[in-house]
């Protein structure tokens, strides 16, 4: 098993605070129209289509049978979903490519946290048991995880705050962003962690249309191979994890052949600061390699779609020619819980 | 256009969950002031405890006590209390490695503010005064600077153990159907029933979603149909749902609007139950300042030809 893949098309929407105008079929079509525009395919000539979502930021039950819609889930369609963050649905596409059962996928991932408040919302996904009854929020469990990263001398608050005006000076560039150029650090949320270090809270949706061997380089002048793509979870309980690292990413990475020789561009999907902290540890990152050219998370964090985004930046700037070996990340849970680490190459120039 | 319609949504429900041997070992120990954790394959004694070892998934449920004092492993202070949270007033988020423990539990602190709050610092647990089996017997943890307490060893077998529990979980949200469905609703409270045509194979859908499902591409192209219709197929309803002021056994129905490409669903009325049938003509009726059908009604036509409905059942 070991066919060629490759992401061939990327889009995203605007992310931004509010899409009240907008449900969320109304919200993801243009992003789906625009992914299949560029690769000059139709939604009949997709092999299989795959999504990532969650009924909690929406609070409706199945509501990504409404989102179908969007794609014009006429029977006979091949489908699937992943209540997860879209880069799950993005590795499980890729199995479906593997198994050579389909010759080019759709993945899209969406988002709505305007209607509810994330923070509350992101307590359901926790251990119903012993944890999710204390309503602990998403800020106040990355918070945990920053303090211990302080503890343990690996950065500071004036090193974190400069984690975000990074990404953010990053994403001066980037239109799609939710909050580009210099944005004040703020006050503590929950201390460690000030707005700054905090991911926007916001509405949107991203797809990549998916694609093995020649079908790839007929729809794409410079394809974005999936060299390798992996993902690791850890211990559901966070006390019985070490916050300080990141043994998943770590393992992600190595199965997906990321330490073999050194990446350019890198994606992370590190909604708060001091995760990037972890993340550059483990995955080995210095200075010379680029680190979210788009902003990252903390420019625009659409739940759902942020990871798959990741994704489709990187191969995006393989597509432009900016990169020739790019390595993407998307998290899923409470600190770091889930980790999913592609890398991706260009066809040599 | 008119503005996007927006109310108040609230999703609850108490969910109930039974407990495993540990779990239930665990909390009912909680509802007697007995802290226990479980040994793990590598002799780790995990606080709280879980019933799979998170190194070789293998069952465990070799219960160990553990003392109500421990050490802050990290924190994080919360000025901004958020419902449902252990205390009302400002409190230090903290994982407490117990002593005796070799993993953390999380819960809250109970501290004058950021400064008496660090890592490594000596805790205890408060008991919440009413327990009933749940972690939220724990009220929260204070600072401790006392000698640890020692454990009297507990087995873990309890004469009335807890065997579920109900963890309730509220979110409110904001709903706000999209310019599609507030087009449709606005024009309900005006008596008209709208739907939107696609444009790739101009059928028109009621209710509208801006999307037309068969197509993938959006609609926009407003179309008045009805008010009457005809019946594509029905149910009898004989069960009563909590809450519903309406008499059973009653009729619902799936009814093609004339014009419409698609059928809706709506209660029948104005008829005995027992004489509904497939092909009926009926109309919408609005109750007085109801801003949706009430239910729908014959009409008093002859009913549908079969031909004239039967793409759409």
């Amino acid at each position: 098993m070991n066919r060629e893949i490759a992401v061939v098309a990327f889009a995203q929407t605007d992310h931004r605070r509010t899409t009240d105008e907008f449900s969320e079929v109304e919200m993801l079509m243009p992003v789906l129209h625009q992914v299949l525009e560029r690769t000059g395919l139709k939604t009949s000539d997709i092999g299989f289509t795959c999504s990532g979502s969650s009924d909690y930021l929406a609070g409706r039950a199945f509501s990504f049978t409404l989102a179908l819609d969007g794609v014009g889930a006429w029977p006979p369609i091949s489908e699937s979903h992943v209540e997860m963050d879209g880069a799950w649905a993005l590795y499980e596409a890729w199995v479906k490519l593997q198994t050579g059962d389909a010759d080019t996928a759709l993945v899209y991932a969406y988002g709505k946290s305007s209607p509810g408040s994330v923070r509350d919302v992101l307590t359901r996904q926790l251990d119903p048991y012993y944890v999710a009854p204390l309503w602990p929020d998403s800020v106040a469990l990355a918070a945990l995880q920053a303090q211990a990263l302080i503890d343990a001398g690996a950065t500071d608050e004036p090193a974190l705050a400069a984690i975000g005006a990074r990404s953010r000076t990053e994403a001066a560039t980037n239109s799609h962003a939710q909050l580009r150029g210099s944005v004040p650090q703020g006050e503590y949320l929950v201390r460690p962690l000030r707005t700054g270090d905090c991911p926007p809270i916001g509405d949107g949706a991203a797809a990549v249309v998916l694609a093995a061997g020649e079908r790839a380089r007929d729809l794409c002048e410079r394809p974005a191979w999936i060299r390798g793509i992996d993902h690791r979870i850890e211990a559901h309980g966070i006390g019985v994890r070490d916050l300080t690292d990141s043994p998943s990413t770590r393992l992600a990475a190595e199965r997906a052949g990321a330490f073999e020789r050194p990446v350019d561009t890198v994606e992370l999907h590190a909604p708060f600061s001091s995760q990037e902290v972890i993340l550059r540890e483990v995955l080995e990152l210095d200075d010379s390699v680029r680190v979210n050219p788009s902003g990252g998370a903390p420019a625009a964090h659409p739940v759902m779609a942020a990871g798959l985004i990741r994704i489709g930046e990187a191969a995006a700037r393989i597509h432009r020619g900016e990169s020739d070996r790019a390595l993407a990340h998307a998290t899923s849970g409470p600190c770091l819980q889930q980790n999913l680490v592609a890398v991706l190459e260009g066809d040599p120039r | 256009m008119s503005t996007i319609l927006k109310a108040p949504l609230t999703v609850e429900f108490p969910f109930t969950r039974s407990l495993g041997p540990v779990q239930s070992a665990f909390l009912t120990g909680l509802r007697e002031r007995v802290v226990l954790g479980v040994r793990a394959g590598d002799g780790r004694v995990l606080v709280p405890p879980v019933e799979y070892d998170p190194v070789t998934a293998e069952e465990i449920r070799d219960l160990v006590e553990v003392a109500p004092t421990g050490t802050v492993t990290t924190w994080a202070w919360n000025h901004e209390p958020r419902r449902g949270q252990p205390l009302g007033a400002p409190f230090a988020w903290v994982l407490v490695r117990l002593d005796g423990a070799d993993t953390a539990l999380l819960h809250a602190l109970d501290a004058p503010g950021p400064d008496a709050v660090r890592t490594g610092m000596r805790v205890r647990v408060r008991w919440a005064e009413e327990r009933s089996g749940a972690i939220t017997d724990i009220a929260c943890f204070e600072p401790y600077d006392g000698d640890p307490v020692e454990p009297a060893g507990h087995s873990g077998e309890f004469a009335d153990p807890v065997t579920g529990i109900v963890a309730p979980a509220r979110l409110d949200y904001t709903y706000s159907p999209g310019r599609a469905q507030t087009g449709y609703i606005n024009a309900l409270a005006e008596r008209r029933n709208v739907g939107e045509r696609c444009p790739s194979c101009r059928k028109v859908y009621v209710p509208p979603r801006g999307a037309c499902p068969t197509c993938g591409v959006a609609t926009a192209e407003q179309v008045e149909v009805g008010p009457g219709g005809t019946v594509t197929t029905f149910c009898i309803v004989n069960i009563k749902a909590k809450n519903l002021d309406i008499e059973v056994p009653y009729v619902y129905a799936h009814i093609a609007l004339d014009g419409a490409d698609l059928a809706l669903h709506g209660r029948i009325a104005g008829i005995p139950y027992d004489q509904v049938r497939i092909g009926l003509r009926v109309e919408p009726v609005w109750t007085e300042g109801a801003r949706y059908p009430d239910h729908y009604r014959p009409t008093g036509e002859p009913d549908a030809e079969y031909d004239t409905f039967k793409e759409l059942l």
